[in-house]
């Protein structure tokens, strides 16, 4: 709206619209390069620490998805260890007919977004806090069912075949290239969907429901959308944990652990923006490396934290760094530049946050 | 003869379920706070109960008229506190706040006072009692005695809400907190009672329920929650007779679940909530029972 009335006041060579403050190029080619150094680490570091970095993927990857619910479409989903579940079955039952479980991790991914359809269909008149709570029962609801079939593993579950024709390093190498490349498939999905049509929907909705819907955005459509490919996500990073345990335990892939873990990582690291579980993740596994010996304690302390954070630190660590350094690395939303920066007066600012990418990353109050 | 004692025992304990409950609708129909730390802080009271009950050697039944004030003080507290700073950002910060308070006392309880699962009063003449109607069906004096306190304290409630004169200030800040302000009631301080009395009953859940069968740091969110919302929802949001019907039709449908096979028991109970949530989701007591 006031990019509107502001067009008509001031001369159009005054201010564009852009992506970014900063060159978009330079963080692509610097995502780019830390992909490939991360892609080279089999061969650079121990196999402890690839280890380490597999679940910093599994993390890394739930939490991002767990953003793009909670962060952008407003969806609080207590219930996300349903496919974290889902993905380790599904790899699960695709190795026991012979398929290889890294070729059975992307068909596994899709079929936990596919999963999430009827799924959603059962939860989606819910809102806020019962959507919270009906998504924890279906989470519950999903592993009594898959309990109830012993051919694969029953209550007790069962090792993950199709992996004892791997050596050793080789196993190791393979499961950290694949944790890797979910978690890079995951974050570009997410940076290519709300740099689109679904992000400017989902940043409307989240902005003014009712002005968004009047407006034609296809309120419904767009969130059952994001509960896909959350779905589809958590799969993937549920079919990664399959594989680096080597096998497929009902209460420990479908406990809400995982999903205390990704939202914990999320609001820690700042909710709605994709930086922010980068960020948490690094915190969370900061703290479980070093706690590991206290058993629980961890997760204490990042409950702690995080309700300090969600009271106190909205936009969470990212949020400070962002607030004073204005940088982004995922640039999904707008900037409006004008043709006097420096002299820019603080109404602009307003202006800018009214419009544009400033909103973005905002929480969804 | 099996599936009459199912029905009834389902019956009974759907009384506890609705005990679980009220806390829960409680506090979302006046401060719309959908407290995901609810089943939780039942099974601290248990803890807590346990704890009085060891130290000071006092009749087990006593331990409710510490416990209970005890919790009320502490929702009162937690509602000043916390839940009143996460209300006034946003609904989404209600939710992650009490999410967040779920998991820490959750992995505190079990940090503290490990994974073992315990009761409360084992050996009461209350709790391992029964008496029998023709052959097969037999009726522990237990859960024939929470039937009747959910009775009570739902009637109780109800009565407090529709006629006392807190319970019309409750109702009042419930409908439109500013208006009410303006009237010159403080909000905030009607929240914390609100939060006081649904910490209460918390209380009461969680102790009947350590009686009833055994609390581990896990009871709180797969059990008391999830049931407790499942009620909530078979019965009908904001209806107190709903979430008391709700509670039944949970426990009815888990006994026969039971029946059928010993392992579905939680199962069948579930489903029954799903196809309550997709053939009538406003539950079986639709709005306008009670307000």
């Amino acid at each position: 709206m006031s990019l509107v009335t502001e067009a008509t006041t001031r001369p159009a060579e005054n201010f564009r619209v852009t992506r970014s403050r900063r060159n978009v190029a330079w963080t692509g080619a610097g995502a780019l390069a830390v992909v490939v150094v991360l892609a080279m680490f089999p061969y650079i570091v121990y196999s402890g620490t690839t280890a380490i970095l597999v679940q910093a993927f599994i993390v890394l990857t739930l939490a991002s998805m767990w953003n793009l619910l909670a962060g952008y479409a407003g969806l609080v989903s207590v219930g996300q260890q349903a496919f974290v579940g889902l993905g380790a079955y599904f790899v699960l039952i695709l190795a026991l007919h012979g398929t290889s479980p890294f070729a059975a991790l992307p068909v596994a991914a899709i079929l936990s977004g596919v999963a999430a359809l009827p799924l959603w269909w059962l939860v989606s008149r819910l809102r806020t806090g019962y959507f919270a709570i009906a998504t924890w029962v279906l989470a519950a609801t999903v592993m009594l069912i898959i309990e109830k079939f012993s051919s694969i593993g029953g209550g007790t579950g069962m090792p993950l075949p199709g992996l004892a024709g791997f050596s050793p390093a080789l196993l190791t190498a393979y499961t950290y290239w694949a944790g890797l490349a979910v978690t890079v498939v995951a974050l570009l999905v997410i940076y290519l969907l709300l740099r689109g049509r679904l992000g400017l929907v989902l940043t409307a909705v989240r902005d003014d429901e009712v002005a968004a819907r009047s407006s034609g955005a296809r309120v419904g459509l767009a969130r059952m959308l994001v509960f896909m490919v959350a779905g589809a996500g958590c799969g993937a990073a549920g079919a990664v944990l399959a594989i680096s345990q080597l096998q497929v335990q009902p209460s420990a892939v479908f406990s809400v652990q995982w999903t205390a873990v990704m939202a914990f990582a999320t609001i820690i690291g700042g909710l709605g923006t994709i930086e922010g579980p980068i960020i948490g993740t690094a915190v969370y596994m900061v703290l479980q490396q070093t706690l590991s010996s206290y058993n629980a304690w961890y997760l204490i302390i990042l409950g702690l934290i995080a309700i300090f954070v969600a009271l106190f630190a909205r936009r969470g660590l990212w949020g400070l760094v962002d607030e004073h350094l204005n940088v982004r690395l995922f640039p999904v939303g707008y900037w409006l530049r004008t043709g006097q920066r420096s002299a820019a007066p603080s109404g602009l600012r307003s202006e800018k946050r009214g419009t544009s990418a400033r909103a973005t990353r905002e929480d969804s109050a | 003869m099996a599936w009459v004692n199912a029905i009834i025992q389902g019956v009974l304990i759907g009384g506890l379920y609705a005990l679980f409950a009220c806390g829960l609708s409680l506090m979302f129909g006046v401060m719309k706070v959908v407290n995901l730390a609810h089943g939780d802080l039942a099974v601290v009271a248990g803890y807590v109960a346990i704890g009085v009950i060891t130290v000071t050697h006092i009749p087990v039944l006593w331990s409710f008229l510490i416990v209970v004030p005890l919790m009320a003080v502490l929702g009162y507290v937690l509602q000043r506190t916390i839940l009143q700073g996460a209300l006034d950002r946003s609904v989404l910060t209600t939710l992650m706040v009490t999410f967040g308070l779920s998991v820490v006392i959750e992995n505190g309880l079990l940090q503290f006072f490990t994974a073992n699962s315990r009761g409360i009063g084992t050996g009461l003449a209350l709790v391992t009692g029964s008496f029998t109607i023709g052959s097969q069906i037999q009726i522990g004096y237990l859960p024939v005695t929470i039937f009747a306190v959910a009775v009570v304290v739902l009637l109780g409630l109800q009565y407090f809400l529709s006629r006392s004169k807190y319970g019309r200030l409750i109702r009042a800040v419930a409908d439109d907190k500013e208006a009410a302000q303006l009237a010159g009631a403080d909000y905030r301080h009607v929240f914390g009672i609100a939060a006081a009395i649904a910490f209460g009953t918390v209380a009461l859940a969680g102790i009947a329920y350590g009686m009833y069968s055994q609390l581990s740091p896990t009871t709180g969110t797969d059990i008391i929650l999830l049931f407790a919302f499942a009620a909530v929802v078979i019965g009908g949001l904001g209806s107190l007779w709903g979430t008391l019907l709700g509670g039944v039709v949970l426990g009815v449908a888990q006994q026969i679940g039971a029946q059928i096979n010993i392992s579905d028991e939680t199962l069948a109970g579930f489903i029954v909530f799903l196809a309550v949530l997709v053939l009538r989701p406003q539950g079986l007591i639709s709005r306008g029972a009670q307000s």
